[in-house]
C-alpha cells in the first residue's frame, strides 16, 4: 500500500498515512485530486478505480471515506477488508466510533493503525492482539499520568 | 485526556464560521505556541507535550507547520511513555527527512531499541518504518535483522522488525546486506504465531523479488503453510479467521510470494495444485455468511489464486477453470466482482491455453460496455475487448468500440481512439476497412484523434499502393460533408496532394473540383493545417498542370502573400516562385510522390504505452528505468541513417540539415521536429520543405510524434554503450531524449584536441531549476583525457535551450568514456540523468594517405604479436560496401583504394594524436559475403590502441 487517507463527506482530511516518501506539496496535490475524484462518485459505483499508475480502493462508512492507494499487483478485495478491519478496530476501541472520535483522538487512530499496518503491509490481523497492544499502552499512559504534577485549572483556562 | 482537551482548545476554530476566522485563530494559536517554545522559562514535559500535540492537530487540520520538531525530539527522548509516544507520533507524521534532527532522533531510537522494553522497542520500530529515510537505513539496517531473528524477541516486536526492515529495504536496498539471517527469516514461515508469519511473508516476498536464489527454500514452506490454511476448519485459526474465512490476508500474501517463482518441483507442485483446486472448489460452495466481508475475503483469496494460475501459465485445466469462474463473476450482481473479473480476464486472454475460452465471453463483455453504469467498469470492458481481439473477431470488436465511442465518457475517449486505431491496423486484412475505420474515428471523435493516429494512416496509405486510390476516393467523399473535422482536412489534404491524380479521371472529382473542395475549408483551419494545404496546392501544380494558374492566383492573393503568419507567408512566396521559375522536370523531381516510410513499431502503440506509463507517485529511479526499458523494447533499432553516414566529416551540420539532402530524401532527416532543428538549421530552403508533411506539419515537441518522421529521437534513449557506438563514426546528433529534456551534440576534433558543444533543450513549458550538468571521469580516465568546461546557467526556461562547451585534450590513449550527469528540479521533483559522452579514442585520428607499397611495408613492420589485434564477427547490418566505406572514413582513418589486392577488402591508415605520443594505425577489413562475417585486423605501434580501436570499429558493421 502506498498511502491511506480518511476524509469526510465535506472533503476534510481526517487522517493521512504515507508509506512512500513524497514532498508535502505532492501529498497535498494527491489528496486534493483524490478527495475530489472519490467524492464525485455515485454510491452504487464500484469501489476500485485506476488513478495514475495506482489502484484506488475506497469505501464509505457513515460520514467518512476510507481510501487506500495500492500498487498494480496488489489485491483489491483484501484491501477493502483491510479498511473494514481497521474500522472494526476503531469501533471496538471507541465503542461505535464516529467522526468526532477520530478528530479528537487522532493520536489513538494513528496508534491503532500502526499496530495493524506497518510500512504499508498488514502486521497483525487479529483484532484481539491489536487491541491488547493498545490497551497496554493506555495502561502505561495512566501510570505516567499519575506521576505528573497536577496543573492548576486557572492555567488550563489561560491557555485557550 | 490531555490530547482531547488540547484538540478541543484549538478546534474551536474547526467550527468557525468563515475560513478567514479559522486562519486568524490558528495563527494566533501558532504565535502563542511559538512564544512558549522560545520563552525564557524552560517548559516542563507536560506543557511541551501539550503544545506539540496542538501543533499536530493544527497540521492535521491542513495547515503548514514548520517548527516544533526540536521539542518533539525532546519528548521522544523522555522516559515517560506518554511524552515519548507523542514525540514519536509528531516525528512520524511531520518529519522532514533532510533535517539535522534525524541524527538526534536516531540516537533516541537507538536507546529505545536497546531498552529491551517491548513497548518502547515497538514505538521505535514503528517510527523507523514510518519515516524510512536513508539516514535511518544507514543507522539501523544492520541492527534490525538481529532483532528479527533473535530467539528471545517478543512476537509483536518480531512483526514490527520484519516490516520495518521491509520498509528500509524498499528505500535503500543497498544498505540491507543479505546474510545468515535470511535463512532464519525464511523459517519464520513455520512460526506458530500467525501474526509473525503474516509480517514475515511480506518481507520475504519483497526480498525474494530481487534475490530469488537466496529465498528459494521459501517456496515449499509457503506451499505447506498455505495447504494447512485452506484445509483448516473455519474455527481452527481462532482470531485469524475472518468472517468464516481462515487467514485470508496470510493466504493472499503466500500466493503472492509464490508468484515470485516459476512452478515448483513436481512433488511440491502436486500439493500446490491441490490447494488451488480447493480454493476454486470453495468458490462453488454456498456462502457461510451473507455478510459482504465473507464473500470479499473468500474472493480475495480466489482472485490471488487465479493470478498465480495465470502467472504459472502451465496448467491448462486450472486456466480454463479460472476462466469459467471469472465468467460467472462477469454477471455477478456485485459491481466490484464484475470489475475484477473483467480485469483478471484481461491477463487470462494473453495465455494461449485460455485465449479461446476468454473469447467465448465476448457477448457478455460487449453487453457490459453498453449497460454498465460505472465508467471504471466500462473502461475495464474496453480493455478486455482489446485484449481478446484477434483476426477472427476484430471486425466485430472494432465496430462495437466505434459504437461505444459515440457516447463514451470524455475521460476515456482518447484511449479508445488509440485502441481502435491499433486494432484496425493490426488486424486489417483489407486495408480499405482500415481506412474506413480511421475516417470514422475522425468523424466520431475528431477532437480525440491525436496526431499519432492521423500520421499513421498517412504512413500506411503511402506505404501500400493497393489502397491509395480507395483512400483518395474516400477522403474526397468525406470532405463533402458541410462540417468536417480539421483532422479530416489534414488527412484529406495530404492524401489528395499525393494521390489526387488517381481519382482525377472521374469528372465528379476533377482536379479543379478537388482543389475547390480543399480550398473551401482553408479559411476555417488553423495555421498548421493551412500550411499543410499550401503544400498540397504546390503538389497539385505538379500533379495537375491544367489548374496551375488557378493555384498561382490563390498563392498570389494578398491574404497569402501578406499573411501575418510568417510561416504561411513564406510558403506562399516560395511556392509561388517555385511554380513560376522551375521547369516541369524540376517540379516533378521536387514534388515527387513521398517515398515509403521505414517500417517500425506503430507510433500509436508507443503513445498508448506512454499513456499507461508511470506517473509521479512511483519511485523516480524506477520510473526512469521503466521508461527507458519501454523505449528500448519499443522501437526497432533503426537502420543507420544514410545521410548521417555519408556526411561524416567534422564540419557536417547536425542532422545533415545544412548540406541540403537530395530533394527526394527530404522528409527523412529534415523533419525531426525537435528543438535542435531550430538551432542548427539555417532557414530551410524551399526544396527541403516541399513534401506536404515535412517540417512544421509534423513538427511537434512531443517525442512520440517526432518519432514518426525522424530517426534521431527514437534512437535517443538507448543503452549507454549502444549510444556511444552510434557516435563512433559521427560527431553530431541527439545524445539523449526523454519527455523533459533533449541533449544534442555537435563536436569537432583536430589532432589531439577537440571541442564539444552540448545543447540542453527544455521540452516542457516549465522552468528547470538548479540545472547542473557534471562531467564525471574515473581517476584513470582523468589522467588520459583532459576535459574543461564552464558551469551553465542553473535556470533553463520552458522551451529554451542552453549550450555548454567542453574543451577536450587527449593526453594518452584511453578506453572508458566520460559520463555526463545532469541534475535538475522540474515541478518539484528532482531529476537525475546520466549518459555516456561519446568521446572515443578514434576521434583523435588524422587520416594518412599512402601507396600500396608503403602500406604493406609498414604493415610488415608492425608484425609484433602485441601490435596486432584481430576480430572475426558476424555482420549486424546489411553488407553494403558504400556504407562500409563511409563508416571507415567516419571512423577517422583514410580509406586507401587500390591497395589491397582483393578489391572487396578495405584498408585504412591514420595516426592517433595524443599529447604524449603519436600512434600510427593500419587497419584491414575483410568481408565474407557468404558467411555474412567480417574479419577486422588492426596493427598499431601500441597494444592498447590496437585493442580499443578494434573494439570500437567492430561494433559498426
Amino acid at each position: 500500500m502506498q498511502f491511506m487517507l480518511l476524509f469526510s463527506r465535506q472533503g476534510k482530511l481526517r487522517l493521512q498515512k504515507w508509506y512512500v516518501p513524497l514532498s508535502d506539496k505532492e501529498k497535498k496535490k494527491i489528496t486534493r485530486e483524490l478527495v475530489q475524484t472519490v467524492l464525485a462518485r455515485k454510491p452504487k459505483m464500484c469501489s476500485f478505480l485506476e488513478w495514475r499508475d495506482l489502484k484506488i480502493v475506497y469505501k464509505r462508512y457513515a460520514s467518512l471515506y476510507f481510501c487506500c492507494a495500492i500498487e498494480d499487483q496488489d489485491n483489491e478485495l483484501i484491501t477493502l477488508e483491510i479498511i473494514h478491519r481497521y474500522v472494526e478496530l476503531l469501533d471496538k476501541y471507541f465503542g461505535s466510533v464516529c467522526e468526532l472520535d477520530i478528530i479528537f483522538n487522532f493520536e489513538k487512530a494513528y496508534f491503532i493503525l500502526d499496530e495493524f499496518l506497518l510500512g504499508g503491509e498488514v502486521q497483525e490481523t487479529s483484532k484481539k492482539n491489536v487491541l491488547k497492544a493498545i490497551e497496554q499502552a493506555d495502561l502505561l499512559q495512566e501510570v505516567s499520568k499519575h506521576t505528573e504534577t497536577p496543573r492548576s485549572v486557572l492555567e488550563e483556562i489561560g491557555l485557550t | 485526556m490531555c490530547v482531547a482537551d488540547t484538540a478541543r482548545d484549538v478546534s474551536g476554530n474547526a467550527h468557525c464560521k468563515s475560513k478567514e476566522a479559522e486562519i486568524k485563530r490558528i495563527n494566533k494559536e501558532l504565535a502563542n505556541i511559538r512564544s512558549k517554545f522560545k520563552g525564557d522559562k524552560a517548559l516542563d514535559g507536560y506543557s511541551k507535550k501539550k503544545y506539540v500535540c496542538k501543533l499536530l492537530f493544527i497540521f492535521l487540520l491542513g495547515h503548514d507547520i514548520d517548527f516544533g520538531h526540536m521539542e518533539a525530539v525532546n519528548l521522544l527522548s523522555s522516559n515517560r511513555y506518554t511524552e515519548k509516544q507523542i514525540g514519536y507520533l509528531f516525528i512520524s507524521v511531520l518529519v522532514n527527512s533532510n533535517s539535522e534532527l534525524i541524527r538526534l532522533i536516531n540516537n533516541a531510537i537507538k536507546n529505545d531499541l536497546a531498552s529491551r522494553n517491548p513497548t518502547f522497542m515497538g514505538l521505535a520500530l514503528h517510527c523507523i518504518a514510518n519515516v524510512g529515510s536513508r539516514e535511518m537505513a544507514e543507522a539501523f539496517a544492520g541492527e534490525i535483522p538481529k532483532i528479527l531473528v533473535a530467539g528471545d524477541t517478543m512476537d509483536s516486536v518480531k512483526q514490527s522488525a520484519a516490516l520495518c526492515l521491509l520498509r528500509l529495504y524498499r528505500t535503500s536496498p543497498d544498505l540491507v546486506p543479505m546474510g545468515d539471517w535470511t535463512s532464519r527469516v525464511v523459517h519464520l514461515l513455520n512460526d506458530q504465531h500467525l501474526g509473525v508469519v503474516t509480517a514475515a511473508t511480506s518481507l520475504i516476498t519483497t526480498l525474494a523479488q530481487k534475490n530469488p536464489e537466496e529465498f528459494k527454500t521459501s517456496v515449499s514452506l509457503a506451499v505447506s503453510r498455505l495447504s494447512r490454511i485452506v484445509t483448516s476448519a473455519s474455527t481452527d485459526l481462532q482470531d485469524y479467521t475472518y468472517y468464516f474465512v481462515p487467514a485470508p490476508w496470510l493466504s493472499v500474501k503466500l500466493l503472492r510470494l509464490l508468484q515470485c517463482y516459476p512452478p515448483p518441483d513436481p512433488a511440491v507442485r502436486g500439493r500446490l495444485t491441490e490447494c488451488l483446486e480447493t480454493i476454486l472448489n470453495k468458490a462453488q460452495e454456498p456462502p457461510k455468511s451473507k455478510k459482504v466481508q465473507h464473500s470479499n475475503a473468500k474472493n480475495a483469496v480466489l482472485f490471488e489464486a487465479i493470478s498465480l494460475i495465470i502467472h504459472h501459465d502451465s496448467e491448462p485445466n486450472l486456466l480454463v477453470r479460472a476462466c469459467n469462474q471469472l465468467g460467472q463473476f462477469l454477471q455477478h450482481r456485485e459491481t466490484n466482482l464484475r470489475y475484477l473479473a473483467l480485469e483478471s480476464m484481461c491477463t487470462l486472454a494473453s495465455s494461449e491455453f485460455s485465449h479461446e475460452a476468454v473469447k467465448t465471453h465476448i457477448e457478455t463483455v460487449i453487453n457490459a460496455l453498453k449497460t454498465e453504469r460505472d465508467v471504471s467498469v466500462r473502461q475495464r470492458a474496453v480493455d478486455l475487448l482489446y485484449a481478446m481481439c484477434d483476426r477472427s473477431n476484430a471486425q466485430q470488436i472494432v465496430a462495437e468500440m466505434l459504437n461505444y465511442l459515440e457516447t463514451a465518457d470524455y475521460s476515456i475517449r482518447e484511449e479508445i481512439v488509440l485502441k481502435v486505431a491499433i486494432l484496425a491496423e493490426k488486424y486489417a486484412v483489407d486495408y480499405t476497412w482500415y481506412v474506413d475505420t480511421i475516417l470514422n474515428l475522425i468523424r466520431i471523435a475528431g477532437d480525440y484523434v491525436s496526431e499519432e493516429v492521423w500520421y499513421r494512416v498517412i504512413q500506411i496509405v503511402i506505404n501500400r499502393d493497393d489502397v491509395q486510390g480507395y483512400a483518395a476516393k474516400t477522403v474526397f467523399e468525406a470532405l463533402q460533408a458541410p462540417a468536417c473535422h480539421e483532422n479530416l482536412v489534414k488527412v484529406g489534404g495530404y492524401i489528395l496532394g499525393e494521390f489526387g491524380n488517381l481519382i482525377a479521371g472521374d469528372p465528379r472529382s476533377s482536379p479543379l473540383i478537388q482543389f475547390n473542395l480543399l480550398h473551401s475549408k482553408f479559411h476555417l483551419c488553423s495555421v498548421p493545417t493551412r500550411a499543410l494545404l499550401l503544400s498540397t496546392y504546390i503538389k497539385f501544380v505538379n500533379l495537375f498542370p491544367e489548374i496551375k494558374t488557378t493555384i498561382q492566383d490563390v498563392l498570389r492573393s494578398d491574404s497569402q502573400l501578406k499573411n501575418a503568419d510568417v510561416e504561411l507567408q513564406q510558403r506562399a512566396v516560395e511556392y509561388l516562385r517555385l511554380s513560376t521559375i522551375a521547369s516541369t522536370d524540376i517540379l516533378a523531381t521536387v514534388l515527387e510522390e513521398m517515398p515509403p516510410f521505414p517500417e517500425r513499431e506503430s507510433s500509436i502503440l508507443a503513445k498508448l504505452k506512454k499513456k499507461k506509463g508511470p506517473s509521479t507517485v512511483t519511485d523516480l529511479e524506477e520510473t526512469k528505468k521503466e521508461r527507458s526499458a519501454d523505449m528500448n523494447g519499443g522501437t526497432e533499432p533503426a537502420p543507420v541513417n544514410a545521410s548521417a553516414v555519408s556526411t561524416p566529416s567534422p564540419s557536417a551540420d547536425l542532422l545533415g540539415l545544412g548540406t541540403g539532402p537530395p530533394p527526394n530524401a527530404a522528409p527523412a532527416p529534415a523533419s525531426s521536429g525537435s528543438l535542435l532543428v531550430d538551432v542548427f538549421s539555417e532557414p530551410a530552403s524551399a526544396v527541403t520543405q516541399l513534401a506536404p508533411g515535412s517540417q512544421e506539419n509534423f513538427a511537434s515537441p512531443d517525442l512520440a510524434s517526432s518519432e514518426l518522421v525522424s530517426e534521431e529521437p527514437s534512437e535517443a534513449a538507448r543503452g549507454a554503450d549502444e549510444l556511444t557506438h552510434k557516435f563512433v563514426c559521427k560527431n553530431n546528433g541527439v545524445l539523449f531524449e526523454n519527455q523533459l529534456l533533449q541533449i544534442g551534440l555537435k563536436s569537432e576534433f583536430r589532432q589531439n584536441l577537440g571541442r564539444m558543444f552540448i545543447f540542453y533543450g527544455n521540452k516542457t513549458s516549465t522552468q528547470f531549476l538548479t540545472f547542473t550538468p557534471t562531467l564525471i571521469c574515473s581517476d584513470e580516465l582523468q589522467s588520459n583525457l583532459n576535459l574543461q568546461t564552464k558551469p551553465v546557467d542553473p535556470t533553463v526556461d520552458g522551451g529554451a535551450q542552453v549550450q555548454q562547451v567542453v574543451n577536450i585534450e587527449c593526453i594518452s590513449d584511453f578506453t572508458e568514456a566520460p559520463v555526463l550527469n545532469i541534475q535538475f528540479r522540474y515541478g518539484g521533483t528532482f531529476q537525475n540523468v546520466s549518459v555516456k559522452l561519446p568521446i572515443t579514442l578514434n576521434k583523435f585520428f588524422q587520416p594518412t594517405e599512402m601507396a600500396s607499397q608503403d602500406f604493406f611495408q609498414r604493415w610488415k613492420q608492425l608484425s609484433n604479436p602485441q601490435q596486432e589485434v584481430q576480430n572475426i564477427f558476424k555482420a549486424k547490418h546489411p553488407m553494403d560496401p558504400e556504407i562500409t566505406k563511409a563508416k571507415i572514413i567516419g571512423f577517422g582513418s583514410a580509406l586507401l583504394e587500390e591497395v589491397d589486392p582483393n578489391p572487396a577488402n578495405f584498408v585504412g591508415a591514420g595516426i592517433i594524436h595524443t599529447r604524449t605520443a603519436q600512434i600510427g594505425c593500419l587497419l584491414r577489413l575483410e568481408p565474407n559475403l557468404q558467411a555474412q562475417m567480417y574479419r577486422l585486423t588492426l596493427r598499431t605501434s601500441k597494444e592498447t590502441v590496437s585493442q580499443r580501436l578494434c573494439e570500437l570499429l567492430s561494433e559498426q558493421f
